[in-house]
């Protein structure tokens, strides 16, 4: 196997209560994330794979409490950077595309000028080349009539489409190595949940992009997915390529986890 | 368009607002505020010379004439005749409105340049020292009597230190001010290329015009804390963090932007406030402007002068909450629909 991009190493930690006590959410979670390779990450609800992909990029909850654990990138321990250069790792070499993108984008700014903003961060170069470049992005993404869409405000952009300009922005305007989504699909219609699965994997191909993607659907992890991280209360179950999960599943858990798949499947 | 369309919505209000509260004024003064002939008349007067004094006053009519004659003059911008100054109430509510406004708009900017920065401050280092400290401030300055904070300051300042000048108005006793252009005493002083009086005015200003602001600062401190907390725990700021951006753009252009909205409502009370002539404030500053006015309306049954000042403020809110709306449509794109 190759040197991973990413690797979480035995990373633990709970969140504190009111009442000062500790309530433990992660227990020695460690996977690998191979360059090129799209990995899933998987498991039910709870289950921990939101704190663990906002750990990454130091954005968890003020509350979680961190106690053992180490997440190297590039040869450095995450954990261990300065404020300073967490920034620099932000955005520029990890990026994060979230689940609500209407939420994700600011309601007082117009698309456009979001996305302009983290391209004069991220690359410098005046307003104007910098407005060109988000609306660029934007038609990347395949946003109709792009020019008219950067000027909106995500009130009034579509769900998919405000996914459309969340993804532009994270691996467009942004150039990482590393790409991370969390539930970039769940709460869309599903046609244009494919529609947007198929453009993070198009992205990805053109890009040469290393993706981490935490997902409920197991048809999507199985059409699009490399390698598989199965996570289930605060731990990692099991992890493997993509087809030993689905052929040669070792745990109890992962079993139940694609029966129930299937069953859904078998119903819809 | 939208911001037109609603300019004029507004404007059309006007109308029935002034109606209103002019009607409520009206009667409720003379209901409520006595008789002012007895003010007027001496002790020893015979019934012959109150009842003179009633038609001079213009209160020997039946009152719904009285309330039409009002009418019919307030449509022709008279508002009648005061009391006590003998001069035409719009000329005393256009002589003492510079006085309020001045000291007004100094308080009213210390409340929002020391106020949102705070609250941006204590939202930032949340449950940390600086919020500590701000919310200390903003509490005392909420909770104690602005008259009080008034007198400590004239007492320490004033008094004790010998800094600044004594509760005495706009300008020294004595001094003239100068010839009138706008009533602003700051700006007539640099127009007459006064300086030294200019000084004067502005030392003059100094202890009311900081006893508001700090009243003032401490309610938008707050305010301004409590909706940035709540930007800051935003997805949208999670984003503008997970993409590089800096703390100074995430707080005070992702984070202060959202902020701002009930920051603008809350001004909008609080200009309205102001603007109508803080009346313990004026009263021991010896300030010449609005409150005083309205406060020695009440105390004479003056009630031309009453009604006069009543549907001055009432306006003013009107025209304070059309400014927020304004600022509203500038600052938020979701109502611009
Ligand atoms: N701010 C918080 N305060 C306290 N507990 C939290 C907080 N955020 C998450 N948790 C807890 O941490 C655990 C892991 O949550 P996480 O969001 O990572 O789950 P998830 O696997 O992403 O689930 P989902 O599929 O629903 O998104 C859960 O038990 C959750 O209740
Ligand atoms: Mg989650």
């Amino acid at each position: 196997m190759t040197v991973p991009l990413l690797r979480v190493d035995g990373l633990g930690g709970a969140f504190r209560r009111r009442d000062g006590g500790l309530t433990p959410v992660l227990h020695d979670v460690s996977f690998a994330l191979q360059p090129g390779c799209i990995t899933a990450v998987v498991g039910e609800t709870g289950s921990g794979k939101s704190l663990t992909a906002l750990t990454i990029l130091g954005l968890q909850p003020s509350a979680f409490v961190r106690r053992s654990g180490r997440i190297l990138f590039a040869g450095q321990d995450l954990l261990a950077l300065p404020p300073s250069a967490m920034r620099a790792v932000r955005g520029r070499r990890i990026s994060m595309v979230f689940q609500d993108a209407r939420a994700a984008l600011n309601p007082v700014f117009s698309v456009g000028a979001q996305l302009a903003d983290v391209h004069r961060l991220q690359h410098g170069g005046s307003a104007r080349a910098a407005w060109d470049a988000a609306v660029e992005a934007l038609r990347r993404v395949r946003i109709p009539e792009a020019e008219r869409r950067a000027r909106q405000y995500p009130h009034e952009f579509s769900g998919g489409m405000a996914q459309r300009a969340m993804i532009a922005m994270a691996a467009l305007v942004c150039t990482p190595a590393l790409l991370i989504l969390d539930e970039p699909t769940t709460g869309l219609d599903v046609t244009i949940q494919s529609d947007i699965m198929e453009l993070i994997v198009e992205l990805c191909r053109d890009r040469g992009l290393t993706a981490c993607l935490i997902t409920h659907d197991l048809g999507v992890v199985a059409e699009s997915c490399e390698e598989v991280v199965v996570m289930n209360a605060g731990r990692v179950v099991e992890t493997g390529t993509t087809e030993a999960i689905f052929t040669r599943p070792q745990q109890p858990y992962t079993r139940r986890l694609l029966a129930a798949s299937r069953l859904d499947a078998a119903a819809a | 368009m939208a911001l037109a369309r609603m300019i004029l919505q507004r404007l059309l209000w006007v109308l029935p607002v002034a109606f209103g509260v002019v009607t409520i004024t009206f009667f409720a003064a003379r209901v409520l505020g006595g008789d002012p002939t007895e003010l007027y008349a001496p002790p020893e007067a015979t019934d012959e010379l109150r009842a003179q004094i009633r038609a001079q006053l213009g209160l020997a009519d039946p009152l719904w004439k009285q309330y039409l004659a009002y009418l019919a003059a307030l449509a022709r911008f008279d508002f009648g005749t005061s009391f006590t100054t003998g001069e035409s109430v719009g000329a005393d509510l256009s002589a003492r409105l510079p006085a309020t406004l001045e000291l007004g708009l100094v308080g009213l900017v210390i409340g929002i340049l020391a106020g949102i920065p705070l609250g941006v401050l204590a939202a930032v280092n949340r449950e940390r020292w600086p919020d500590f400290l701000v919310r200390g401030v903003t509490l005392s300055g909420m909770a104690l009597p602005q008259f009080w904070i008034g007198l400590v300051l004239i007492s320490i300042f004033f008094v004790q230190l010998r800094l600044l000048p004594g509760p005495v108005g706009r300008l020294p006793i004595g001094v003239a001010p100068p010839p009138p252009v706008t009533g602003f005493l700051l700006l007539d002083a640099a127009f007459a290329g006064d300086w030294v009086l200019w000084r004067m005015a502005a030392m003059q200003l100094v202890l009311p015009g900081v006893t508001l602001g700090l009243t003032t600062l401490a309610t938008v401190a707050r305010v301004t804390r409590a909706a940035m907390v709540e930007a800051l725990q935003s997805d949208y700021i999670r984003t503008a963090i997970a993409m590089g951006h800096g703390r100074g753009m995430v707080w005070f252009r992702y984070g202060l932007r959202n902020a701002l909205l009930p920051v603008v409502t809350l001004l909008g009370g609080v200009a309205g406030h102001i603007f109508g002539g803080a009346v313990l404030l004026e009263s021991i500053f010896g300030w010449p402007g609005l409150g005083q006015y309205a406060l020695q309306a009440i105390d004479h049954s003056d009630f031309a002068a009453l009604q006069g000042f009543v549907l001055y403020a009432s306006l003013l809110y009107v025209l304070a909450f059309l400014l927020v709306d304004i600022l509203y449509l500038l600052i938020d794109p979701r109502m611009r629909a």
